[in-house]
Formats: C-alpha cells, sequence, structure tokens
C-alpha cells in the first residue's frame, strides 16, 4: 500500500505529522505493509492534511484528515467519510495550467529518480547542447519576467551577468520571500526542490558563472531542511559540481539562512546580509548585474523565476509564451489567503480576472461575510475594492489600477476589516523593518503611523498630510520598502474614505 | 554566566567550521545561537577579530536582525504571526489573548523564564491562519481556545 503525506509546512501546521504517526502505528497493527511517501503539498490548503493512496485507478484523495479518519484508510476506501475521489479530478486542481508545479504534490521531493521520470533534467540536459548565447535568448523569447515582483525580463538580467567580464559570477537565489499572503517559493522549495536547482544549474552554464546561493528565510525550517538535503543529493549525482551532467561545465550551489530581516527580500539588501553584513540596501547604479555578490556580475532571481526555466527548456520558449495575457507571459502562482473558502497555491496563465480568482477560485470568504478588500502583493501592495474586481491579473493591467501584483500573494478581508487600522499597519511594518538607510523610509514610516492616528482621531486635516507624506516616500525612497508602502496606505484612503472619516460622523 | 573560558573554546571550534566560507558572518552568529541559545556578549570581540572587523561591525550585524538575541529565551518561545493574511482571521485578536493570558507584550519574557513571546512576520501558512511557532512546532489555525491548550500542553 503506497499512501502520499506532505510535509509541506502548512500541512504540518494542520496536523500531517501527527495523521503520519497513527498511519504508521495503523499499519503496523493491521500488519499492513506501507510505503509512506512525504510529498509536497497539491495547494489545497483547505483540504490538508490531504492524504493520497495509490490505486489502480489513480491516486485516490482524503481530506481534510483528523486521527479518527486514519483507520478507515485500510477498509473500504470508497466508503471513507473524506473520500474525494481521484486527485487528478478535483476541479480545482483540473482547472490550473501547472508548468512550474507540474511536480508540486506529485513526487517525493527528495527522489532524484522520480523527478527525472518526471521530465526533470531535460531542461537543463537540453541547455548543455546550447551556446551560452543560445541559453539568453530562449529565455528572452519566454517573456519570462522576474516573479519576484518587479516584473524585470529574466533574460535581459542574464544577458547582462553573461556578457561581463569577470573572474567569478554568482547566482543568488532570493528566497526571502517575507511577503504576507506568498508561499509559492515555500512550496516549491518543499515540494520540488530539484527543479530549483536544475533553473540555478541552467543560469549558471548560460552567464558563466560557477557558485550559486540560495538565501531562504528563517522562517521556513522545513523548505530550508529539504533545500539542504536536496542539494546534497544533486551534488552526490553529478547534477551539481565540477562537472554538471558530465558536460565539463562547473556549478554547485549552497544554502543559506536569513535572519528575520523583512528588507533582506530587497536584492541589493540580500547580497549585503549574504555578504555577512547588516541587510542594508545598496544605491544602484551599480546593478547587481555587474557588482553583485562580492562586488562580481550577480544574477538575483526569485525562486519562482529561476523554477520556471527548466520548463522553458523542455517544452520550448514559444510553448510558455503562448500562455498569458499582454506582456505578462506563461503562467503564474496565484497564491490565495487570509479570509477566503479555498486558499492555496493555484498556477494559471495571467489574465484572470481579480474577481473571477476571488469569488470563483476562492469560493468567497470563509467567514461567510461579503468581500471588503483584497490586498494583491504582499504588504506593499494595494488594497482593492470590489468595484475593481474586473482588474485582469497581469503586470501592467495592475499598475494602471496604482496596484501592483507583486509576487501574485492575495488576502481577501470581509467587511468586518479596518481599512484606517490596515493602512497603520502598513506604516508600522515599515517603521519596525526599514534598514535605515533611507530618510523618507525610516522616518516617514513612523511619522505616517502618527499621522494616521490623529487621523483616528478625527484630525481629518491630517489626511491631505498623509498624502503628501506617502507621494515623498514613493517618489524619494531608495528601495521597494519605502517606496511601496504608500500603495496600501493610499489605496485604504482613496477606495475606503469612510473608514477614514468615522470619527467626523460621530461627532457630528 | 557562562564560563569565559569553555565559552571561548566552544567560538572558537564554532569559526573553525566555517573557515574559508564567503560571507560567513550570519552563518557564523546562527551557528553561536544554536550552541547558547542566544550570541552571548563575549562572543562579538572573539568574532570579530576572527573576521576582521571592528567590534562595532560586528554588533552591528548582529542587533541588526531580528533572529538574534543578546539574552537568553525562555524556556518555551511562543511566535504569533502578526502579518495581514493573519490579521484577516484573527490574529490580532489571538495576540491580545496570548499578551493577556501571558500577561507578556512583544518581545518579553516571564519573570519565571518560562515562556518568551514574539512577534514574526509571516511564516508562509497565509491560507491556514492565524499562524504561530511554538519552540519550532507549526500550528495553523490558531484562535484564542487553540492557543490556550496549545499553552497548557507547554506546563
Amino acid at each position: 500500500m503506497k499512501i502520499y503525506l506532505p510535509l509541506d509546512s502548512a500541512a504540518v501546521a494542520l496536523g500531517a505529522d501527527e495523521i503520519a504517526h497513527a498511519i504508521e502505528k495503523h499499519a503496523h497493527a493491521k500488519g499492513v505493509a506501507v510505503t509512506l511517501v512525504r510529498n509536497g503539498s497539491r495547494g489545497m490548503v483547505w483540504l490538508e492534511p490531504l492524504v493520497e493512496v495509490e490505486t489502480p485507478e489513480g491516486r485516490m484523495a482524503f481530506g481534510p484528515m483528523t486521527l479518527s479518519d486514519v483507520p478507515a484508510l485500510f477498509g473500504d476506501l470508497s466508503a471513507h467519510p473524506k473520500a474525494l475521489g481521484l486527485t487528478e479530478d478535483l476541479p480545482w486542481l483540473k482547472a490550473q495550467t501547472r508548468l512550474t508545479f507540474a511536480r508540486v504534490g506529485v513526487i517525493d521531493p527528495l527522489s532524484l529518480g522520480a523527478y527525472k521520470a518526471q521530465g526533470g533534467l531535460t531542461g537543463l540536459t537540453r541547455a548543455l547542447t546550447m551556446e551560452k548565447a543560445a541559453i539568453v535568448a530562449e529565455v528572452t523569447a519566454s517573456g519570462l519576467r522576474g516573479r519576484g515582483g518587479a516584473g524585470f525580463p529574466t533574460g535581459i538580467k542574464w544577458k547582462t551577468v553573461s556578457e561581463a567580464v569577470a573572474d567569478r559570477k554568482y547566482i543568488v537565489c532570493n528566497a526571502d520571500e517575507g511577503d504576507s499572503a506568498t508561499f509559492a517559493d515555500r512550496m516549491l522549495m518543499e515540494g520540488d526542490p530539484f527543479t530549483l536547482i536544475e533553473g540555478m544549474a541552467i543560469a549558471g552554464v548560460a552567464c558563466g558563472a560557477t557558485k550559486g546561493f540560495v538565501y531562504i528565510r528563517s522562517e521556513y525550517p522545513v523548505a530550508v531542511r529539504v533545500m539542504q538535503d536536496a542539494v546534497a543529493i544533486a551534488q552526490a549525482s553529478g547534477v551539481l559540481g565540477a562537472s554538471v551532467l558530465g558536460s565539463g561545465h562547473a556549478f554547485d550551489m549552497e544554502v543559506r539562512v536569513g535572519a528575520g530581516a523583512y528588507v533582506c527580500g530587497e536584492e541589493t539588501s540580500l547580497l549585503n546580509s549574504l555578504e555577512g553584513k547588516r541587510g542594508v540596501v545598496r544605491a544602484k547604479p551599480p546593478l547587481p548585474a555587474l557588482q553583485g555578490f562580492m562586488g562580481k556580475p550577480t544574477v538575483v532571481n526569485n525562486v519562482i523565476s529561476l523554477a520556471s526555466i527548466p520548463v522553458i527548456f523542455e517544452k520550448g520558449a514559444e510553448f510558455y509564451k503562448g500562455f498569458g495575457l499582454g506582456r505578462s507571459r506563461g503562467t503564474i502562482p496565484l497564491q490565495i489567503a487570509g479570509n477566503v473558502k479555498h486558499g492555496g497555491l493555484y498556477e494559471i496563465a495571467f489574465g484572470l480576472t481579480l474577481g473571477e480568482i476571488v469569488d470563483t477560485i476562492a469560493g468567497g470568504t470563509a467567514s461567510g461575510r461579503p468581500v471588503k478588500a483584497v490586498q494583491v502583493g504582499g504588504p506593499l501592495g494595494a488594497y482593492f475594492p470590489r468595484a475593481l474586481f474586473d482588474t485582469p491579473f497581469g503586470y501592467e493591467e495592475f499598475a494602471g489600477k496604482d496596484g501592483l501584483i507583486g509576487h501574485a500573494g492575495l488576502t481577501v478581508f470581509d467587511d468586518s476589516a479596518d481599512m484606517l487600522a490596515q493602512a497603520r499597519f502598513a506604516m508600522e511594518f515599515c517603521a519596525i523593518e526599514s534598514c535605515g538607510k533611507c530618510t523618507p523610509c525610516r522616518i516617514g514610516a513612523v511619522r505616517g503611523v502618527e499621522t494616521v492616528d490623529r487621523i483616528a482621531k478625527g484630525d481629518t486635516a491630517a489626511i491631505p498630510l498623509l498624502t503628501d507624506l506617502c507621494a515623498t516616500m514613493k517618489a524619494g525612497s531608495l528601495c521597494a520598502l519605502g517606496g511601496f508602502t504608500p500603495y496600501p496606505v493610499l489605496s485604504a484612503l482613496s477606495h475606503f474614505p469612510d473608514d477614514f472619516n468615522r470619527m467626523k460622523e460621530a461627532a457630528e | 554566566m557562562l564560563d569565559s573560558v569553555a565559552t571561548i573554546a566552544r567560538l572558537e571550534d564554532i569559526l573553525s567550521r566555517h573557515d574559508g566560507m564567503e560571507g560567513a558572518l550570519l552563518p557564523i552568529l546562527h551557528a553561536i545561537q544554536a550552541e547558547f541559545g542566544h550570541v552571548p556578549q563575549v562572543a562579538l570581540p572573539v568574532v570579530a577579530k576572527a573576521m576582521n572587523i571592528s567590534r562595532a561591525e560586528a554588533h552591528g550585524v548582529m542587533s541588526f536582525y531580528h533572529d538574534f538575541r543578546e539574552e537568553p529565551a525562555g524556556r518555551h518561545v511562543i511566535k504569533l504571526c502578526r502579518a495581514e493574511a493573519c490579521q484577516a482571521v484573527g490574529a490580532d485578536r489571538v495576540a491580545d489573548h496570548a499578551k493577556k493570558v501571558l500577561n507578556l507584550d512583544w518581545h518579553e519574557t516571564a519573570n519565571d523564564g518560562s515562556v518568551t513571546l514574539d512577534p514574526i512576520f509571516c511564516l508562509g501558512l497565509c491560507a491556514c491562519g492565524p499562524a504561530a511557532l511554538i519552540d519550532g512546532k507549526l500550528v495553523g489555525r490558531v484562535d484564542e481556545a487553540k492557543l490556550d491548550s496549545l499553552l497548557e500542553g507547554l506546563k
């Protein structure tokens, strides 16, 4: 009997380890030989812990599992109280286009054999037959843009590093996924780490870099462990090392752990942190592509950008580019979070409207109350009201509505949310996490909290002051922390003015 | 109080394990915290000397990051997520409850050294919040009642 049960953090937080223990205990008591595979999550977090049992018809899903549901797994499966049918037929999963996450939840994350059997290493093998410039051109042709949030064309970044002349170059994977509502990087690293390793190896070959780092935040202990194990396996099997897959190209990598600083998700701050310094933002230029880690040319890419590379080389740039909308090509792993009925990860081509995502895919709020606002793109993203639910999910489309898609996380709030409190939190968070290098962010955020507090006390004269402060932060900050904090603040103010006028109304 | 001779020997061992590593300071500070439960003040000059940086620089790095503690934490460490996705499902309410029950504010440790309450900004459990990290164990959908039973389990 083969049983799959995720090792994914979300599944573990909902009791997967206890279920695993119970399955092993029951199997032993019943004398049934069970192979328990701890896979990644299929992304349907409301069904976690999700157990799958391999049957001749396919993998059958059961969830959300509790300890009392375990014994019935050893009886008539179709009569199991938590039976959901075949996993592949679940509508939420079936409607997706899983390119980057094709193997997540399917395979044992630490089985290189299972990885290869599902198309793994095909992309790297192909890239190794190509010239450096041709590899870079393929990435450019795919239309892939930075999935960390900035949306910069990945191919252009690689070209700069590839053509730079230096004795050493580096590939740095930004796995400092600190934005609330985002967990795609975590799920990918926990569920299919070899995809990230393969993507980084292709980047290394394309750019002439021989060393890579994955900088993972310390809040992700499971991802750190799985990545470290996967790197060791890749080194032992010749995927990484002095000669990648016997090609003669050297590429090796190391996992590094952050230390709880949100700002280190900003690429120059991350590089300083990796060098062992304070995670202070660097002024640009020079670009990290020319003077990055230790002053050498460095590619800094997000996990999902790098993990999308293997499928581009496996299926071709044209295939990948065939998905999407406008200048947003390929697929995007939406992360649906907060107060939602169906939360989790949903990979689909760009172009769904916000309303389709929130009302149809997420199924509205978990509380059953009306949706008031959706924050898209993490703590630095704008709050969208229902009036903007027709906005299609794409980089330019969201920018056109004074928002951003960021790392594609969506936090849904019901009508009990107080948008003034959310605006205050945005400023408070910026004040706590500011690296302190530039004044608009360091001092502006503190003044921002004070100004929102004045408004909360009924001083509406402080509203123009807040708008003015936001303009200064937006234009004058060195990086996105101070520069984008105005997005949640101003969107809350402009779309939900009533929440900023309550005291005045009460007084009248 | 840590015995300084023994401490220095354990530090030297950590430093030698990171010899030749590029940008080794963060991995070293993590290793020190794993070894001692915090980064003892006595460690900084030793680390600074080995890394060829000033004591001020070593202190500057250590104090920049939220993870590194100057003092040991309580026997149990409760970290509650304060980020937006958890707020949307009641994290503020759970945090207020925790502060009241434990009689602690953020970053405080109980007088008897039993427990420390820390905020954390996102564990990536945004679809099953409010999230918590209790003595290194991830927990999702933490409401007031669940928090009470988790705290009971620590006693």
